[in-house]
């Protein structure tokens, strides 16, 4: 018993690597669980998103494909992504600002997860409430780059601007990740009331399961929140930046 | 506590702090502080790439630059937001080293991308 109360945080951060590493053999030799730090629901919530990482990376991965083995010039996403304005055209605005919304939200989804284990309920809902604001504002945004994208004659079979590839590789990443940031501002809008009415404090029986969640699901919906804006730091890099 | 887990602490001496559950009682708290500075490193690191568009840098140093300030920002989001520099080792070379994976795959594809790219210009000249 005298060892968990040597494990404060203070020591944890001056294990050596031998330690840890030796902790990761204790971990999954022990009983009954491997993850000693995590609950089963954030364990289960990081084995969803490695899966999720692996459906990006396949559409990642593919796009790379098709963009190295056509012989038609790749569209410059620089140009398509230009936005007109005060009669000056800036190159690849709109994703800028969408890249800046997303980060945003990621930092209030965070202290969000601060304020809900400090109990501070009516602060973390207002913040999730904020999070969802700029989640819906981001897929706002992309209706109308899609749009705008439809409208000049992008499809997934084709478009004016080069390689035909382009639009499928356009249309399944970002949708995908739209779907994603959509699902996300649904189940941040339902935290969020369970949070301001007290759910958490008096034990109120959830809508899925029926039975009484903790403040921890604040922190499981912010490891969704941040994976969708990670899997936007990629996209970013790679199909519009490359 | 029983007396089984107390044998059990005994018996892992060298590991048994290291064993034990991260004092975590009040689940992930850190100071808000440290958001915000990571919320402003993300903002500047997004800002770094955008300019590299901006200013049209060309060649390697552009994919170079993309790709830094890329998992620059991945490492924040990851280390900080989520918490995995809070979290045990075991959990994160659990959740981290299986998408290493994925460069395979990547490497494998571009093999492939090349050579699909090579027998489209030798056979149909375009």
């Amino acid at each position: 018993m005298t060892a968990e109360h040597v494990t404060t945080e203070h020591a944890m951060t001056e294990q050596t690597l031998r330690s840890r590493l030796l902790g990761v053999v204790a971990d999954w030799s022990s009983d009954q669980r491997s993850f000693k730090s995590a609950s089963w629901g954030k364990a289960m919530m990081w084995i969803f998103l490695v899966s999720d990482t692996f459906v990006f990376s396949c559409f990642l991965i593919s796009y790379m494909t098709v963009r190295m083995s056509t012989t038609v010039e790749w569209p410059h996403p620089s140009e398509i992504f230009a936005l007109d304005i005060g009669g000056k055209k800036i190159p690849l605005i709109l994703i800028a600002i969408m890249t800046f919304d997303l980060i945003t939200s990621s930092g209030t989804m965070a202290m969000a997860v601060n304020f809900a284990y400090a109990r501070e309920r009516k602060k973390a809902a207002i913040l999730m409430l904020v999070t969802a604001f700029f989640g819906a504002a981001f897929v706002g945004m992309q209706a109308f780059e899609w749009s705008k994208l439809i409208h000049e004659g992008v499809r997934p079979w084709g478009n004016p601007f080069g390689a035909a590839q382009f639009g499928s590789s356009f249309f399944m990443i970002t949708g995908f990740h739209g779907f994603h940031v959509s699902v996300g501002v649904i189940f941040l809008l339902i935290i969020a009331r369970a949070v301001w009415r007290g759910d958490y404090d008096v034990g109120r029986p959830g809508f899925f399961t029926s039975r009484k969640g903790r403040y921890e699901i604040v922190e499981i919906m912010g490891l969704y929140w941040h994976f969708v804006d990670l899997v936007w730091v990629f996209i970013f890099a790679f199909f519009y930046l490359w | 506590m029983t007396a089984m887990t107390d044998n059990t602490t005994h018996a892992h001496a060298p590991a048994a702090q290291a064993a034990q559950p991260a004092a975590h009682a009040h689940g992930q708290q850190h100071p808000i502080k440290l958001y915000l500075l990571v919320w402003a490193l993300l903002f500047v690191l997004s800002a770094c790439s955008y300019l590299v568009d901006y200013f049209d840098v060309q060649g390697y140093l552009r994919w170079f630059l993309i790709v830094v300030f890329m998992l620059l920002k991945a490492g924040l989001i990851v280390a900080i937001f989520m918490h995995m520099a809070w979290e045990r080792l075991a959990l994160v070379v659990a959740i981290l080293l299986p998408p290493l994976a994925v460069l395979v795959l990547m490497a494998m594809m571009a093999w492939e991308g090349e050579y699909t790219n090579y027998l489209r210009v030798f056979f149909f000249g375009a």
